[in-house]
C-alpha cells in the first residue's frame, strides 16, 4: 500500500452497492478515490451481493422492465408500506432518478434479465440483476478498478476524525494494521448495525438474541455509532428495520434469499403456543412478507409456525431446507416441538371456519374464514389433506433504518449544520425515506440515486 | 434439525454433493438467465440421480454461476456448482462408457493418451515400412488405399458404436422421451450456437479472467468444432469422389476436400491453441480438477490431428511425405480409438443432454 497517495480526493467507507456507485461516479469525474471494504475480497460489497433486483420508475417498458410504472404509483407504494414515515421531497427524489440509473447501471457493466421464475408479478416494478446482486457488486468493481480507483479490503474503520465542519482523516485498521488515511471528501456508505447484535438488543431488549441476520455480518454500525457520537443528526427509529420471517433453520449471518419462505399465504401460522396471530391471507406475498420479520418478533420466543398441508406444498418456492413432515396435524406440532394438541384445535378451528369457494393461488380469491377471531381473508382452504407440511419461523433482519440525516445532496448534517465535505448513502441513510415497512427492490434504488449523488459532489468539492 | 446436514464432512458421492448444491440453488434461482441448467431444474423440488446426470450433461461449465454465487466457500452452504456438475458429467461418462476402466485411464490420464499416440505411431512406421504399396499417387504411394481403409473404418466405426450404446444408456436414465424433429432442431441450434457458452447475452463465460465475461472460450470452441465439421466434410467428400466419381487422392487446390479441409484445419489449430492458452489460465477448482490432464492431453491431440494435416499438404513432393503420413495417420487413428474414452465424447453426451431437454415441457418456474 506504499504506493497510494497520500491525500486521496475521496475516500469512502463501504464496498457495497452506494460506495460503489459514488466511487466510479466520483473516478469517472476525475477524483482519485479509495474504497474502504470492511470484508475480505470473498464477502465485499455488504448487502448488495445478496440483492436481486432494483425497483425502477419507467414512462415505457424499459430493459427487462414491462409496461410503465409512473412517480405517483411508485411513491403511493411506498407510502403504503411506511404508512407514510417517508421524508417525501427525497423519496420522489429517489423514484424520480431511478429511470435515468438503470442505463447508467447497464452501461457500467450490470446486467438485467427478466423476473425470475417464481417471483409474482414484478417484471413491471422490479428490474433483477442476470446472476443476483454479486454480478453487479463485480461489475461495478471491475469498472471501478479500470478508473483507477483503489480499493482495501479488510479495512475496518474505526473512527472519522471531525474538526470542526469538516472532516481531516479517518482511522482504521486494515488487514489489523492501524492506519489513517487522508481525504479531501469522504462519503460514508457503511451500511446499517444489524450485524451488532448487542446494539440490537439495546433497541430491542432479549428478544433481539432470537433474531437470525440475513446479511452480511461486516455492517456492525461502527461508523454510524461514531458520526452519531460526535454530533450527527439521526433519523429513525432503532427498532424499525427491513425484516422478514425467514426459516428458523438459517444461519446467524448471510443466510441471503434462500432462506426465505413462501407458503405463509397458504398456511395457518401460529405461535409457540399454538395460537394464530395475525392473517395470513391479508395480501399477496410481496406486499405482505415484510410485515412477517416484525409479527414473529413480537410472538413469545420471537418464534412462528407456519403450517400447510400436501395441496400446498408444491404452490410456493422450494425452501433450502426440508419441511418437517407428518401424517396427522398434532404428529407435525409435536415434531416442531410445540404442543400438538394445541395445534390441532387450532387447525380443526379453522378448518370448521373455511367456506366453499374457488381457490386461486396467485390473486386475492377472497375465500374467507367465518366466525375467527384472527381470520384469514384470502385463501382460506382447510388444511386436511396429509401429509402435513411445518416450517419454523424467525425474525430475518435485513436492515436496520436508525441512520445518518442528509440533504438532498447526501451531504451530512449535525446540530451546528452541515458537514462540509461529507457525503452519506445507501442503508446509512436510508432511514430517512424508509421510517417503516419494506418494498421490494427499494434499498438499492436508495443506495444507486444517492451514491452517484454522493460521488458527483463530493468531486465537485474536491474539483 | 440444524445445519449438520451442511456440514457433514465424510466425502459423499459426486451425485449427492450435486444434489445438496442444486436444492440450495433451486431455492435462489439468481442464475436464471445464464444458461439452461437452472430454468431445467425448476421443474421439480426432488432430484433423482438421472435428474443430476442430466442436469451435469446440460452443464456446459461457463462458471458464470460460480461466480456470481453468494453462497461460495467460506460460506457454510459452500457451493461450486460448475465443478460438482463436471464431476458428476465426468463420472457419467466412466460409468456409461464401456468398458469403463478404459473411460477412467483416459478420461484421467494425459500420459495415457500421449502413450497410445506413441504406439500407435509405432505401428504405422512398421506398416509403412512393411506394406509400402508397389504403385499409386500421392500418399497412396506410401500406404494403399485398401490397407488405410482396413484399418480406419473399424478404428471410427467400433468406437461409435461404443458412444452408442453409452448414449441408449444414458437416454434411458435420465427418462429421455420421443425425438421430433423440433427437438433436434432446438438442440442443434443451441450447440452451432454454443448458446450456453454465451452467459445468456452474448457476454461469454467467466473463464481465463475470473470474474470478467469473455467471449473467447466460446469463440474458441466453435472455431475447433465448427473446423472439426469441416475437416470431416472434407473427408466425407473424398470418399464420394474416389467411390462415386472414380478420382482419386491427391486432389487439387480447388476441389472439395481441400476447399473444406484447409480452413477446417487451419481453425482447428488456431482454436485449440486458443483453448489450450485458455485453459492454462482458468481455475482448475471450478471444473473436475483430477481430468485436467487427460483434457489438456486431448486438446494437444485434436490440434495435432489437424496441424499435422496440414503439414502432410505442405511437404507434397517432398522426401518427408513418409514420416508426415505416419505421424497424421497416427494422430488420427488415436483420436478415433480414444473417441469414447475421452474429454470428446463430451460433444455426444452434450448433445444428447440438449435433446432430452427440448423434449421436457417448458420450465413451469416455482408457482405463485
Amino acid at each position: 500500500m506504499k504506493d497510494w497517495p497520500e491525500i486521496f480526493d475521496v475516500a469512502i467507507v463501504g464496498g457495497g452497492n452506494a460506495a460503489l456507485c459514488a466511487a466510479i461516479t466520483a473516478a469517472e469525474a476525475g477524483a482519485t478515490v479509495l474504497i474502504l471494504e470492511s470484508a475480505p475480497p470473498v464477502y465485499r460489497g455488504g448487502n448488495s451481493r445478496h440483492t436481486r433486483n432494483f425497483r425502477c420508475m419507467h414512462a415505457e417498458p424499459l430493459s427487462v422492465l414491462t409496461g410503465s410504472y409512473a412517480e405517483d404509483e411508485y411513491f403511493d407504494d411506498l407510502l403504503l408500506v411506511t404508512k407514510g414515515q417517508t421524508d417525501e421531497h427525497l423519496a420522489r427524489l429517489v423514484i424520480r432518478s431511478s429511470e435515468e440509473c438503470l442505463p447508467w447501471m447497464e452501461a457500467r457493466g450490470v446486467r438485467f434479465q427478466p423476473s425470475l421464475s417464481g417471483t409474482l408479478s414484478l417484471s413491471r416494478t422490479n428490474a433483477f440483476f442476470l446472476g443476483g446482486g454479486k454480478a453487479l457488486v463485480n461489475a461495478y468493481y471491475n469498472r471501478a478498478t479500470d478508473l483507477g480507483v483503489r480499493v482495501a479490503y479488510e479495512a475496518e474503520v474505526t473512527h472519522v476524525h471531525r474538526e470542526g465542519d469538516s472532516v481531516t482523516h479517518l482511522e482504521a485498521r486494515i488487514a489489523k494494521q492501524p492506519a489513517t488515511i487522508s481525504a479531501r471528501a469522504f462519503v460514508l456508505a457503511s451500511g446499517g448495525f444489524q450485524a451488532d447484535l448487542d446494539w440490537l438488543a439495546r433497541a430491542w431488549g432479549p428478544a433481539a438474541k432470537n433474531f437470525l441476520i440475513r446479511g452480511t455480518p461486516y455492517n456492525r454500525g461502527v461508523v454510524l455509532r461514531d458520526m452519531l457520537d460526535q454530533g450527527a443528526e439521526s433519523v429513525g427509529d432503532p427498532t424499525q428495520c427491513h425484516a422478514v420471517a425467514i426459516d428458523g433453520r438459517a444461519p446467524q449471518f448471510d443466510g441471503g434469499i434462500v432462506t426465505r419462505l413462501d407458503c405463509v399465504p397458504f398456511s395457518v401460522v401460529v405461535n409457540r403456543e399454538g395460537d394464530r396471530f395475525y392473517d395470513e391471507g391479508e395480501d399477496v406475498w410481496p406486499k405482505r412478507y415484510a410485515i412477517w420479520g416484525r409479527l414473529v418478533a413480537a410472538q413469545p420466543d420471537q418464534v412462528g409456525y407456519s403450517v400447510i398441508d400436501s395441496k400446498a406444498i408444491d404452490l410456493f418456492m422450494p425452501s433450502v431446507f426440508p419441511p418437517v413432515k407428518a401424517d396427522t396435524v398434532a404428529e407435525l406440532g409435536a415434531k416442531l416441538g410445540i404442543d400438538g394438541a394445541a395445534l390441532d384445535r387450532t387447525v380443526s378451528a379453522f378448518n370448521a371456519a373455511c367456506q366453499p369457494g374457488t381457490f386461486h393461488p396467485t390473486t386475492l380469491d377472497g375465500l374467507r374464514t367465518h366466525g375467527l377471531n384472527v381470520p384469514k381473508t384470502n385463501w382460506a382452504r382447510p388444511i386436511d389433506t396429509p401429509p402435513f407440511y411445518g416450517y419454523q419461523l424467525r425474525p430475518g433482519v435485513t436492515f436496520t433504518y436508525l441512520g445518518l440525516k442528509v440533504t438532498d445532496a447526501a451531504q451530512v448534517q449535525t446540530e451546528g449544520g452541515l458537514l462540509q465535505n461529507v457525503w452519506a448513502a445507501g442503508e446509512i441513510m436510508a432511514g430517512s425515506i424508509l421510517g417503516q415497512g419494506y418494498l421490494a427492490g427499494f434499498g438499492m434504488t436508495i443506495g444507486t440515486v444517492f451514491g452517484r449523488i454522493a460521488g458527483r459532489e463530493a468531486a465537485a468539492h474536491v474539483a | 434439525m440444524s445445519l449438520d446436514t451442511f456440514a457433514d464432512s465424510t466425502p459423499v458421492d459426486p451425485t449427492a454433493e450435486a444434489r445438496r448444491q442444486i436444492e440450495i440453488c433451486n431455492a435462489c434461482r439468481y442464475c436464471e438467465g445464464f444458461c439452461s441448467v437452472f430454468p431445467a431444474m425448476t421443474r421439480q423440488k426432488a432430484f433423482a440421480d438421472g435428474d443430476i446426470t442430466q442436469l451435469a450433461n446440460l452443464c456446459h461449465n461457463c462458471r458464470g454461476c460460480y461466480y456470481s454465487c453468494q453462497y461460495t466457500a467460506p460460506h457454510e452452504f459452500a457451493l461450486n456448482l460448475p465443478a460438482a456438475l463436471a464431476e458428476v458429467r465426468q463420472e457419467s461418462w466412466e460409468r456409461l462408457i464401456h468398458p469403463t476402466a478404459f473411460a477412467r485411464k483416459f478420461q484421467t490420464n494425459g500420459l495415457a493418451i500421449a502413450g497410445l499416440l506413441v504406439a500407435a505411431l509405432t505401428a504405422f512406421f512398421w506398416i509403412l515400412a512393411v506394406l509400402r504399396p508397389m504403385m499409386g499417387n500421392g500418399f497412396y504411394a506410401y500406404l494403399g488405399h485398401n490397407a488405410m481403409v482396413a484399418i480406419f473404418v473399424p478404428a471410427f466405426l467400433a468406437p461409435l458404436a461404443v458412444i452408442g450404446l453409452g448414449l441408449r444408456t444414458y437416454w434411458r436414465e435420465v427418462g429421455g422421451g420421443r425425438i421430433r424433429l423440433s427437438h433436434l432442431q432446438s438442440a442443434l441450434s443451441q450447440a452451432g450456437r454454443m448458446r450456453n457458452l454465451s452467459g445468456g447475452q452474448g457476454q461469454g463465460c467467466n473463464f481465463e479472467q475470473g470474474d470478467r465475461y469473455s467471449d473467447r472460450r466460446r469463440i474458441a470452441h466453435q472455431a475447433v468444432m465448427w473446423g472439426f465439421l469441416l475437416c470431416f466434410a472434407s473427408t466425407a467428400s473424398g470418399t464420394l469422389m474416389h467411390y462415386v466419381l472414380g478420382w482419386q487422392a491427391p486432389y487439387p487446390m480447388w476441389s472439395l476436400p481441400k476447399l473444406l479441409g484447409v480452413p477446417g484445419g487451419l481453425l482447428m489449430v488456431t482454436g485449440c491453441a486458443a483453448l489450450i492458452w485458455l485453459k492454462l489460465r482458468a481455475d482448475p477448482a471450478l471444473g473436475a480438477a483430477r481430468v485436467w490432464g487427460g483434457e489438456m492431453a486431448f486438446v494437444v491431440l485434436l490440434g495435432a490431428v489437424a496441424a499435422t494435416g496440414l503439414a502432410l499438404y505442405a511437404v507434397t513432393g517432398t522426401g518427408v511425405v513418409g514420416p508426415m503420413l505416419a505421424l497424421h495417420l497416427a494422430s488420427v487413428l488415436t483420436l478415433f480409438l480414444l473417441m469414447p474414452y475421452s474429454k470428446m465424447v463430451h460433444g455426444f453426451f452434450r448433445l444428447a443432454a440438449l435433446l432430452a431437454e427440448a423434449g421436457k415441457p417448458p420450465p413451469a418456474g416455482g408457482g405463485a
